[in-house]
């Protein structure tokens, strides 16, 4: 890595060519042009206007130079930030004690800005208020170059920032609220004294949090509902005629989507200047890594394409198939038929444990034809779709197997629906039943139903996991299918552990990170601990 | 309305009857009144899908505006009953209970007596009854399982079910208020969130014809909404036959000129489908049209006057 002069002003050409085009778009033409002044450390006005407040929406691009080390330390450590929100965000119920103290040693051991500061302590070792925030804001714009390639990159960028904005702005106290609103100019419009009168017992019984004092002391926003979209979404508010009406405690909610809308557009618009930044040859390897650490294993390239036979899979069901997919395969059997919910599941996850695409179109056709399906329907109706996931037919779109993540969050079961994850969309007690007709122990049965009640819905898989393949610990941390399936392969066929996993184990179901200090020659051990890292997150 | 099979026993799968049309009923009153007072939405077209389903067309620009994700959330909004085959419980209320769910079970609660209690006997036949019973708390259930040993009138049992749930709501325990949840279980409409959700789905067309029934995919008109029959409306082989039959007076028209047959022939396709049965469906769709004309010339006329165009 070269330190010379000529690579600081290359570095901040490229950034504010990227930058200054969408920062543009987003003032709506009016463009503020910031001296070409190195900001001096000391300094105190100017700073304190940049960041004057611990959160932000990102709004304005970094204007200065910085060397490549920076660079690249400051995104790894958001990225390591915003990967721990998301695992946290599924091990725990976001917000609650649990998942803000856990978050918070991570803010401290990173040195993210976290709660404002009364007083900057200049006594404390370490980062200053004013640098945290610096970093904060850098390091977002650096992952937004990183994350604005794909559709997918993009929604989990978006929704790993917002959780992290969320946190941070429910952290502040009401006054530091208040003065965030009003320094980025959010304004809705209160009712008067007679429409809360009028409205008074359906504001009350809208929402738990609103009592009637609520609705005496507090100004109600009247907000069209595109804006409040979780509330409504929820039925957490009053909706009238196309407006929601929120005390002044739930803005947040308005807030957060303001950030998630405005953080998709810039995202659109990033996108659309990469070609630039990716001319320069030291950062494209750079953001490449970035970008494809968070995936880690998406099990969508076939590695063992047809290693497996058909009459295999049956047996293969019952030993080394997760729950959700044993389900599927069973109901698939029982019915003759799935729908479109547990098709795609089901047939994303054999096609990543290797199943060739002539394989899968025998496999669909020979049951749904024992069913009312006769072959003619299968090829004219069901064929296609098998295809289409096998990236056959459309886009061509090689559709990746599902992870856990994605079973458990997105498309919910309905009647006549096997799909989803049964530790998640089961009733305890059916799922009880199910558990004890595959004779899992009545002991194993209640530490998985415990599990499933502090909802560590992927904890309770891997619980699964443990008892029937009898061992003590799973020695890997589950969030996919597909990984369940070839750790359940691996450990029935005897295989050898690698020696990293050995030494990883401690670090199991709860990644916590050391905190590092990072140097120069430390960067390229650190893309290595990135992937390690990511790897069993 | 195979999602609805869990709590119907008059049918199954594909298959509708005059007993279990009403849920579509209920469906219609519960999701028009919300999508207009709750959401402002004034152009609603309500079309029979032809064969088990009813489909609801939002026209207004703010509806046809909406990203994804309000989509999905309008569609979440409009969503009580949750959960599969392995979900007993599919409907489950807290405190407090939201305005829309009030008005929703209002609507239900006028439909209820004649459909759940007479039409479907929920609390008569012995499986189905069963079924309801798993929806209460266990105390209150080994109750009722000996008073109904005494009472056999579906109205006297489903008083009972309501004075249990109204002496657990004075407790202020959990689970009070199992009664509305039945109620909502067996009534409230299932929405297929899929096909609202996303913008790619492909969308049945009105008028078109259903390929299972033959019968046409037709605008409800929602003030004649009780008296719709689904069984009533016109198959295409219908319709054909209407055409095919002739007017009196038309066999002169054949004799006219060349030159006037293309004319002829235009006012004939005209008139044509107003021999047929699916006039008054036509002349609904047209009513319909002729509002949201008029809202969206409205709007040009509000935006001309800003802008000073004359």
């Amino acid at each position: 890595m070269l330190h010379s002069r000529h690579t600081f002003t290359r570095v901040c050409c490229v950034w504010r060519d990227s930058f200054w085009k969408y920062a543009s778009h987003q003032e709506n033409g009016t463009m503020e042009f910031f001296s070409r002044k190195k900001k001096n450390n000391n300094s105190s006005s100017p700073q304190e206007e940049l960041y004057g407040h611990s959160l932000q929406f990102y709004g304005q691009p970094p204007i200065e130079n910085i060397s490549l080390t920076e660079f690249e330390t400051f995104a790894v450590e958001r990225l390591k930030l915003l990967k721990t929100i998301e695992n946290l965000g599924v091990s725990y119920v976001k917000q609650s004690e649990q998942y803000s103290k856990k978050l918070e040693s991570e803010f401290k051991n990173l040195n993210f800005p976290y709660r404002v500061e009364v007083v900057d302590r200049k006594v404390q070792n370490g980062p200053s208020e004013y640098e945290k925030r610096r970093k904060d804001h850098i390091s977002h714009f650096i992952l937004r170059l990183a994350y604005c390639q794909t559709e997918d990159l993009r929604r989990w960028f978006i929704q790993q920032e917002v959780d992290l904005f969320k946190f941070r702005f429910n952290d502040m106290g009401a006054k530091q609220k208040l003065e965030f609103l009003h320094r980025n100019n959010l304004q809705y419009d209160t009712i008067n004294a007679e429409e809360k009168k009028t409205l008074h017992d359906k504001l009350i019984n809208s929402s738990y949090a609103v009592s009637g004092i609520t609705v005496e002391d507090q100004d109600f926003y009247k907000v069209p509902f595109q804006d409040a979209l979780d509330l409504v979404r929820t039925r957490k508010v009053y909706l009238k005629a196309g407006f929601v009406y929120i005390p002044h405690q739930d803005i947040v909610t308005i807030v957060l989507n303001d950030f998630r809308t405005r953080l998709s557009k810039a995202l659109a618009l990033t996108a659309r200047s990469l070609p630039i930044v990716h001319s320069d040859e030291r950062l494209q390897p750079l953001l490449n890594h970035l970008s494809h650490a968070y995936v880690g294993q998406d099990y969508s390239i076939q590695k063992n394409v047809g290693k497996i036979s058909l009459d295999q899979i049956d047996s293969l069901s019952g030993k080394s198939f997760p729950l959700c997919m044993r389900q599927l395969h069973q109901s698939l059997r029982e019915h003759h038929h799935l729908r479109h919910g547990g098709r795609m599941q089901y047939g994303l996850f054999l096609k990543g444990i290797g199943l060739s695409l002539e394989q899968a179109l025998q496999f669909w056709r020979s049951e749904f034809i024992r069913g009312k399906v006769d072959a003619d329907k299968f090829d004219k109706q069901y064929a296609y779709g098998i295809r289409h996931m096998f990236g056959k037919e459309g886009k061509r779109a090689d559709y990746t197997p599902y992870s856990c993540m994605k079973v458990i969050l997105s498309n919910m079961p309905s009647q006549g629906d096997y799909h989803g994850c049964p530790f998640r969309h089961s009733d305890p007690e059916l799922l009880k039943q199910k558990l004890q007709f595959y004779k899992v122990s009545p002991s194993g049965i209640g530490q998985i139903l415990e599990l499933v009640k502090g909802m560590h819905y992927q904890l309770a898989c891997q619980k699964y996991f443990e008892l029937t393949h009898n061992v003590e610990d799973a020695n890997f941390s589950l969030n996919h299918p597909n990984q369940y399936f070839i750790e359940s392969q691996r450990l029935l066929s005897g295989g050898s552990r690698d020696l990293k996993r050995e030494v990883e184990t401690p670090q199991k179901t709860k990644p916590q990170p050391a905190a590092q200090e990072i140097s120069a020659k430390d960067i390229p051990e650190m893309m290595e601990d990135l992937d390690s890292f990511f790897q069993d997150a | 309305m195979t999602d609805y099979d869990d709590v119907r026993s008059c049918c199954s799968a594909a298959d509708i009857c005059s007993k279990c049309w009403t849920l579509m009923t209920i469906a219609i009153r519960i999701l028009d009144r919300a999508l207009r007072d709750d959401f402002g939405f004034q152009h609603r077209l309500w079309v029979y899908s032809g064969r088990r389903g009813i489909h609801c067309w939002v026209c207004d620009e703010a509806a046809r505006k909406l990203s994804v994700t309000a989509r999905s959330a309008v569609a979440e909004y409009l969503s009580l009953v949750k959960g599969g085959e392995e979900t007993t419980k599919k409907v489950i209320l807290s405190d407090p209970i939201h305005p829309f769910i009030r008005e929703s079970l209002m609507e239900v609660e006028r439909y209820f007596t004649r459909y759940a209690l007479h039409d479907q006997e929920i609390l008569t036949r012995k499986e189905t009854l069963d079924k309801v019973l798993a929806l209460v708390p266990e105390d209150v259930r080994k109750e009722l399982q000996q008073d109904f040993q005494n009472e056999k009138k579906p109205e006297t049992r489903w008083k009972l079910i309501k004075d249990q749930a109204v002496r657990k709501q004075g407790t202020n325990k959990k689970a009070q208020h199992f009664e509305k949840e039945i109620m909502l279980q067996y009534c409230y409409p299932r929405l297929d969130v899929n096909v609202s959700k996303g913008v790619n789905h492909l969308l049945k067309s009105p008028f078109s014809v259903h390929p299972k029934t033959g019968r046409i995919s037709v605008p409800i008109d929602l003030k004649e909404l009780e008296k719709f029959d689904p069984f009533a409306v016109p198959t295409i082989s219908l319709i054909c036959e209407e055409l095919d039959r002739s007017k009196p007076g038309e066999e002169d028209e054949k004799m006219e000129d060349k030159e006037n047959e293309k004319d002829a022939a235009e006012k004939r396709k005209i008139r044509d489908y107003k021999r047929t049965s699916l006039a008054k469906y036509v002349k609904c769709f047209d009513q319909f049209l002729e509002g949201v004309a008029r809202s969206f010339k409205g709007e040009l006329l509000k935006k001309s006057d800003l802008q000073k165009e004359f």
